[in-house]
């Protein structure tokens, strides 16, 4: 369909014109994508920097515990991506639960001060502003943190779990340290997957659009906003195709860079053996 | 143990798909061979609560119902060839639209006996001359929804949400390109209807400067925005803020001096109807003075249908947010379906916009 071309309001004429992907590459599309990589690169740091502790925590916890944070981790994911988004709502948005929070905390510390005759020096502002913690860019990353850690922490848990214990055992026996066992052992069996866990939270945020339209403000179109919007209201069927091509043949690159990626690392683990 | 628990889950997993195959499927497939039924495709929450059993024990027609969230959602299903609807309640754009792409059949007025009971300023609309294709069925404004304790004055011009400064960060506007970009044509003076690119592009020129002033383009929920105290103004539907004016006093609507965007939505047979004989039965007894009203006393909505009207209380005829003045309902304007050109117009307009 991305070959084809609107001759009227609902025929498509499928002639192999390059045209929708001419028009793809205006530059407000280009801007557009960068950002959403900018965005999706960021969140994937923001993810692996949470997940990998907390699948390290899982992992080394006793099994009773280590199901129990499993489950914890797990649930949510069976409730709607769009309840969970709508929950981030109630908690973000001017008179929501987090400002509600630190205006109850604002409240009580003026109280203590008043308490102690400083409330006149305003050391904690005159009255309380609620945060804009919504539509922003900030809500947009966070919601997609939510969102899509736990894809980071199940495969990281995973290989952690592979890891014979013996073998760290015998790392710190033969004198190794905590660094040097983390960054000599670990690292080198965990960084498989790490890589899905990137893959598997990078792609869906580059493609995402429920998550800025609810959680982002004005500011916050993603590539695939536009995408959502040419087979809506645009009513753009073929453009739109082209454009989720162009989604995929990106990701085609990725998968295509962790494949030589884990070709060459197992051809340096054969050498490193031999 | 654990091998029973999965055996269960499975088949509760695959008892509860065959029930959701069961449900989308059946009342369509099941109707199209029984000549006693309607397939009723309309908006959420938008029909009496007794209007389909009244129907059905005065006609014995019984109707089943499916629900749609928006036009683009209507126009995608019925796109690609009608799945078995009788009645569906398009837009007025999306009925010139979908007129215009052979989606909908010629409505026959000999049958619609209580055709005389709409208003005559519905006889003859833009988007669909004589009536060949649809019959009104509620209409409505977009304005500007605001918080009257914590604005100082009345928002009554379209400057206070597309040209001002002043509530920087508490404005909300729509989402949809179509009625943000006809409403900074409305206030720069133009019609919303020009095929101008001069004028788009003077629309587009106001929204990039006023951006971030602009909390959020609100996604049908400004409304919501507005109750919970993010925005303090809301362009919105007038419907939409009329629900949330119920539970908060401080909540009001206007319509701007400059003129608005008038929408209304339509009752419409798309082609290949499976019972179109009840279809028009249905179309008559909307038309109804009596059901007219109960309708409007339910939904809340301005009524066509002007020997309904006559049957209303003053509070339903003298609410601001369901009747605007009729000064201000003569500078409104229904929008047009301007072609493929314009529409892509708009729409990389908007891209732009969002992406500035």
């Amino acid at each position: 369909m991305s070959y084809g071309q609107k001759v009227n309001i609902i025929d498509i004429d499928y002639n192999w014109t390059l045209i929708n992907y001419a028009r793809a590459t205006d530059g407000v599309y280009f801007f557009t994508l960068f950002k959403s990589v900018i965005i999706s690169f960021i969140t994937t740091f923001l993810c692996l920097l949470i997940a990998t502790p907390v699948a390290f925590y899982i992992s080394f916890s006793s099994v009773r515990i280590k199901s129990i944070l499993l489950v914890s981790i797990l649930l949510p994911l069976w409730t709607n991506l769009l309840i969970r988004t709508y929950s981030l709502i109630a908690l973000l948005r001017t008179k929501g639960h987090v400002n509600n929070a630190l205006e109850n905390l604002w409240e009580s510390a003026n109280y203590f001060l008043n308490l102690f005759r400083l409330a006149n020096h305003n050391l904690i502002g005159e009255s309380f502003t609620p945060l804009s913690l919504m539509h922003n860019n900030f809500s947009v990353i966070l919601g997609l943190v939510y969102i899509y850690v736990p894809f980071m922490i199940i495969p990281i848990y995973l290989v952690l779990e592979k890891i014979d214990r013996n073998i760290l055992e015998a790392s710190y026996d033969l004198g190794a340290n905590h660094k040097v066992t983390f960054f000599k052992i670990i690292m080198p069996n965990i960084s498989v997957g790490i890589i899905s866990g990137i893959i598997l939270v990078f792609i869906p945020c580059l493609g995402s659009f429920i998550i800025p339209e609810l959680l982002g403000g004005a500011d916050s179109q993603m590539i695939g906003n536009i995408i959502e919007r040419q087979f809506k209201s645009a009513n753009d069927w073929p453009f739109g195709s082209a454009l989720s091509f162009i989604l995929i043949y990106i990701t085609i690159i990725i998968l295509g860079v962790r494949y030589v990626y884990s070709k060459l690392y197992s051809r340096l683990n054969q050498k490193g053996v031999s | 143990m654990r091998n029973k628990y999965h055996i269960s889950r499975r088949n509760f997993l695959a008892g509860t798909s065959a029930t959701a195959i069961g449900l989308t499927l059946m009342p369509f497939s099941l109707g199209a061979n029984d000549q006693d039924q309607l397939n009723f495709y309309n908006w959420d929450d938008y029909i009496g609560e007794d209007t389909l059993s009244d129907f059905a024990s005065i006609t014995g027609v019984k109707t089943n119902i499916d629900f749609f969230a928006d036009n683009d959602e209507l126009f995608s299903k019925l796109r690609e060839g009608n799945p078995g609807y009788d009645i569906i309640v398009p837009s007025d754009i999306y009925v010139e639209k979908m007129t215009k792409a052979g989606m909908l059949d010629r409505i026959d007025q000999d049958k619609i006996s209580n055709m005389g009971n709409i208003d005559v300023n519905f006889l003859n609309p833009i988007f669909d001359p004589n009536r060949d294709y649809s019959m009104p069925y509620m209409w409505g404004t977009i304005g500007i929804g605001y918080n009257k304790k914590q604005l100082r004055n009345t928002p009554d011009s379209w400057s206070h949400i597309y040209d001002s400064e002043i509530y920087s960060g508490n404005i909300s506007l729509l989402s949809e390109a179509t009625d943000v970009i006809a409403c900074a044509l409305k206030y720069l003076g133009y019609s919303a209807n020009t095929k101008s690119t001069k004028e788009y592009k003077e629309a587009e020129e106001l929204l990039i400067a006023q951006k971030k002033h602009i909390k959020v383009f609100a996604e049908d929920n400004g409304q919501d925005l507005l109750a919970s105290g993010d925005v303090l103004m809301a362009q919105e539907y007038n419907g939409d803020i009329a629900q949330v004016m119920l539970e908060d006093d401080n909540i009001s609507y206007i319509v701007p001096k400059e003129g608005s965007i008038i929408w209304e939505d339509c009752l419409c047979i798309p082609k290949d109807a499976p019972h179109k004989e009840n279809a028009h039965k249905f179309i008559d007894f909307i038309l109804r003075a009596d059901i007219g009203a109960e309708l409007a006393d339910y939904i809340q909505y301005a009524t066509p249908n002007k020997a309904a009207k006559d049957l209303m209380d003053d509070e339903y005829k003298s609410n601001p947010a369901i009747f605007p003045a009729d000064e201000t309902v003569k500078l409104c304007e229904n929008m047009l379906y301007q072609g493929e050109e314009v529409s892509r117009m708009i729409q990389d307009t908007w891209t732009r916009i969002l992406a500035s």
